[in-house]
């Protein structure tokens, strides 16, 4: 496997849709490849934190406003 | 006690059945749908619009339109796949009126070669996010994903921040599934890419 191969199939290994016949061929990889494993670790966490922190948030009282005038105007039939 | 529901009852979402009382005129119904799911419209339309009045609009608008439209609303798909599809498109709308005369889509921008092996490749710290602060942190992360092309960004937000499946947000976007796939991965090594500037250790190799 090539590293250019290795990297068409970085999504499904990180989505874990691997087929167990090219996971092994993969691991092969990993192992003589410091270069991917470090591709696949970084894109892994890069994944990672954009999940964990919300960049948006909306505030308690924007939220209520918002709400307040959404509901308003389904009541009237909008 | 506990009565036992019929098997087709418990398997259905629990939103339809929301979407059942809302469309027969309860309100409250639609309030409870409202009230689970606009974090989630807020969030993809800031990202989308990248404004933060624009998005309190696309959110308004989008709940008030998915209301008028709840007759439309077909069982097969999830009603929050069907809602962050109005959103993406009021968001896209905004986003077309505030840059006037200029061509807004979620095809700008996208090249549609492969994603390719990464150059200059440096390993992170471990845990390299703690060598910010939370609003350090949040600023590079917004300007990074701020960069990306819009057809990126949005199909990485669906996907991995919001969690839509690939055929989820294939739908919503109304890409095919190979291209959902081939900006998502671009998304993800072109985001890795910038993070690495802020987050990299050392070289590979160096010592
Ligand atoms: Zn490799």
């Amino acid at each position: 496997m090539t590293c250019t191969e290795f990297i068409a199939m970085l999504d499904d290994l990180i989505d874990g849709s691997i087929a167990a016949e090219t996971r092994s061929e993969i691991e092969e990889h990993l192992r003589g490849c410091e270069h991917c494993v470090v591709t696949l670790n970084t894109t892994r966490k890069t994944i990672e934190i954009y999940r964990s922190h919300t960049l948006y948030e909306l505030p308690n009282g924007l939220r209520e406003r918002l709400h307040k005038a959404i509901m308003e105007r389904c009541k009237r039939g909008c | 006690m506990a009565t036992i529901q019929p098997i087709a009852e418990n398997e259905r979402h629990p939103d339809v059945a929301l979407v059942d009382r809302a469309r027969s005129g309860d309100v409250s119904a639609y309030d409870q749908l409202v009230r689970k799911y606009d974090r989630q419209i807020f969030r993809i339309a800031q990202h989308i619009t990248q404004n933060r009045e624009d998005a309190e609009d696309v959110m308004q608008d989008a709940f008030l339109k998915a209301y008028e439209k709840l007759d439309q609303f077909q069982g097969n798909s999830k009603f929050y796949t069907w809602l962050v599809r109005i959103a993406v498109n009021e968001s896209l709308m905004r986003l077309r009126r505030r840059r006037t005369g200029k061509m807004v889509s979620i095809d700008e921008d996208v090249e549609t070669e492969e994603g390719s092996v990464p150059r200059d490749l440096a390993d992170w710290a471990p845990d390299p996010e703690q060598n910010y602060t939370t609003s350090e942190l949040n600023r590079i992360l917004r300007k990074t994903i701020q960069g990306l092309p819009q057809g990126f960004r949005v199909v990485f937000v669906l996907r991995d921040v919001e969690g839509l499946s690939t055929e989820e947000t294939a739908e919503t976007l109304g890409l095919s599934i190979p291209a959902v796939k081939s900006r998502l991965l671009r998304a993800r090594l072109q985001l890795r890419e910038r993070l690495s500037r802020y987050f990299k250790r050392k070289k590979v190799g160096e010592k």
